[in-house]
């Protein structure tokens, strides 16, 4: 699995009831039914995914974020939202990190940092969108829209009132190596980050 | 030439009709003292009766949903791109049970059936059947089979109704409910259809209040009328218009009221031949069973409530162009699930026919029907 999954993993306490935003092929929810005897549900919206989920038998409900929104859930019916690796695709990131708070006591959000120092170099030295390998898209074809950097993203959720309980930075394979957290806006590729309403 | 000896196809089946003696009372009050179902079961029953699936068949279905009954039978079953060796529901994995409902005209006791106390046809006697029945008469017939317990229900439009309503009636009895197309109660609108189905049928002279089998006649026109009505309904204004477009079964008009264009000569067409093999009564009743159904009606009109008798998993299908059970019904149903914590997947499923989709295979309902019953039979180890 994952690296950053496995991070995620010790997060959610056994039993938890989890909504998992962007579930992809049901890795990770398939993991925590197994490991953690979790229920819940994944929302995808790539017909392949979905497919894969079902025949793993993960719960996956076809449903479109920035389409449809969340309004069908109900106010604090999860004990773990979760989106990995999605944040920086939807339309309105603000609105859905409230959205999440409101259906959850706790999210769990991983996104790429544009303010990683390769994506500097790359800026500064070509003077062109940056691309690298968590980031394979041209400017005009990319899904990420609303890339952001740990401070911009740390400078929201103080302005929500939200509280980081835990964030842990890794690198490209999602390794957490010591000197991420010693400058993680600069050395830091990937962020988890656990947040709650104050 | 029918392919039957195709390695995906169930070959040529044979229906057996059987005989319940025990009673059965209905949600109307009444009692059947006794009643026969006719069936076709498709692959083998195993050891431990875990790999059975029940087809509940739609309106105007029957139990013949997959195969040939004769090496010159034209036509398979109703639902055979769904059903056979290596299809979604994989008869050699599964054991397929295929019944006609009670109520219906294939085989089954219902209206034309013969009342043993008076020796006359039931008409409109036979009493009118829901869909809850329809499960009990199931659960019976699954007793019989001695299967306690379903792989799989499965069904679409009033099929998946039936498939819920087990869900309610039988928590312990299914592992999972495949609710295709359906809804979890129907809308003014639907039943506003349904109403101009019936009265079509019931103010045709020849209905005779029911009694037509008495008259040696059946009411043919009203029956036409409500099947024309009821297949625009199935269909989309899209794929009638691929279909059929403005094309004209000449090339001019002839400014008379025959049937000019493609599409009315289809809908005649459609509606005749239906109207000599349905019998009215059935119909009237099948329609009664789609108003009635409702199973938040005794919690409060709460489908949350509702939904937390049930335990087995769901798998809920839409498609995109229905416009009889649209997208948002099967949401709505789903929504009630996800609230109820019940274990759902939900699909909306691209496909430009309508209603009928449901017995069309495109690839991702293949896809997605396939995955979803390959775990169902990989958890009884079939």
């Amino acid at each position: 699995m994952r690296a950053d999954l496995e991070i995620i993993e010790q997060w959610i306490n056994p039993g938890s009831h989890v909504l998992d935003l962007g579930c992809g092929d049901g890795t990770l929810l398939d993991y925590l039914q197994r490991e953690k005897q979790a229920t819940g549900f994944g929302l995808e919206i790539n017909p392949e995914h979905i497919t894969s989920c079902m025949g793993r038998g993960v719960s996956v409900i076809e449903q479109n974020l920035d389409t449809q929104g969340l309004k069908n859930f109900e106010d604090q019916t999860f004990d773990v939202v979760l989106m990995t690796q999605a944040l920086q695709a939807v339309r309105r990131p603000d609105i859905v990190l409230d959205e999440m708070l409101r259906l959850g006591r706790e999210g769990i959000v991983t996104f790429p940092n544009f303010a990683y120092w390769r994506l500097r170099w790359y800026l500064m030295w070509r003077g062109r969108m940056p691309e690298s390998e968590t980031l394979p898209y041209k400017w005009y074809n990319t899904p990420n829209i609303h890339l952001c950097t740990f401070k911009d993203f740390e400078a929201l959720c103080h302005r929500k009132k939200f509280r980081i309980k835990n964030r842990t930075v890794v690198d490209g394979e999602h390794q957490d190596r010591w000197f991420s957290a010693l400058w993680p806006n600069m050395l830091g590729q990937t962020a988890i980050y656990r947040i709650t309403r104050e | 030439m029918p392919d039957f000896h195709s390695p995906d196809s169930v070959g040529v089946v044979t229906p057996q009709t059987l005989h319940f003696a025990e009673p059965i009372t209905l949600a109307c009050g009444q009692t059947l003292p006794a009643y026969d179902l006719v069936v076709e079961t498709y692959g083998e029953l195993n050891a431990d009766a875990s790999n059975a699936i029940l087809i509940c068949h739609a309106l105007s279905g029957h139990h013949h949903a997959a195969g040939y009954h004769s090496d010159e039978d034209r036509k398979p079953g109703w639902w055979d791109s769904c059903i056979g060796p290596g299809k979604p529901i994989d008869t050699s994995r599964f054991f397929v049970v295929s019944l006609n409902n009670l109520g219906g005209c294939n085989g089954s006791t219902g209206p034309g059936s013969i009342n043993p106390e008076t020796g006359q046809a039931y008409g409109p006697s036979f009493p009118v059947i829901t869909v809850k029945d329809w499960v009990q008469s199931q659960a019976m017939l699954a007793d019989r089979l001695g299967i306690h317990c379903w792989a799989a229900v499965v069904g679409g439009s009033l099929g998946g109704m039936q498939a819920l309503q087990w869900s309610f009636s039988y928590p312990d009895r299914l592992r999972h409910a495949v609710v295709i197309a359906s809804t979890p109660r129907l809308s003014a609108q639907n039943i506003a259809f349904n109403e101009v189905a019936r009265k079509a049928i019931t103010s045709d002279p020849d209905f005779h209040g029911g009694r037509f089998y008495d008259f040696n006649t059946i009411p043919r026109q009203g029956l036409m009328l409500a099947r024309m009505v009821g297949h625009i309904t199935y269909l989309s204004d899209a794929s009638m218009g691929e279909k059929f477009g403005r094309e004209l079964r000449d090339q001019a008009f002839k400014f008379g009221y025959d049937a000019e264009f493609q599409v009315e000569s289809y809908l005649r067409y459609q509606g005749e031949r239906f109207s000599e093999t349905f019998d009215a009564n059935t119909y009237l009743l099948m329609t009664k069973a789609l108003d009635y159904f409702d199973p938040a009606y005794e919690f409060d009109d709460n489908l949350t409530a509702a939904l937390k008798q049930s335990s087995c998993e769901f798998l809920v299908l839409s498609f995109s162009t229905d416009w009889r059970f649209t997208p948002a019904r099967s949401e709505e149903l789903v929504n009630a699930m996800i609230a109820a914590r019940c274990k759902v997947s939900y699909a909306e499923i691209d496909a430009p026919w309508g209603h009928d989709a449901f017995l069309i295979p495109t690839p991702r309902y293949t896809d997605i029907f396939t995955a979803y019953l390959d775990r169902a039979a990989r958890e009884v180890g079939a």
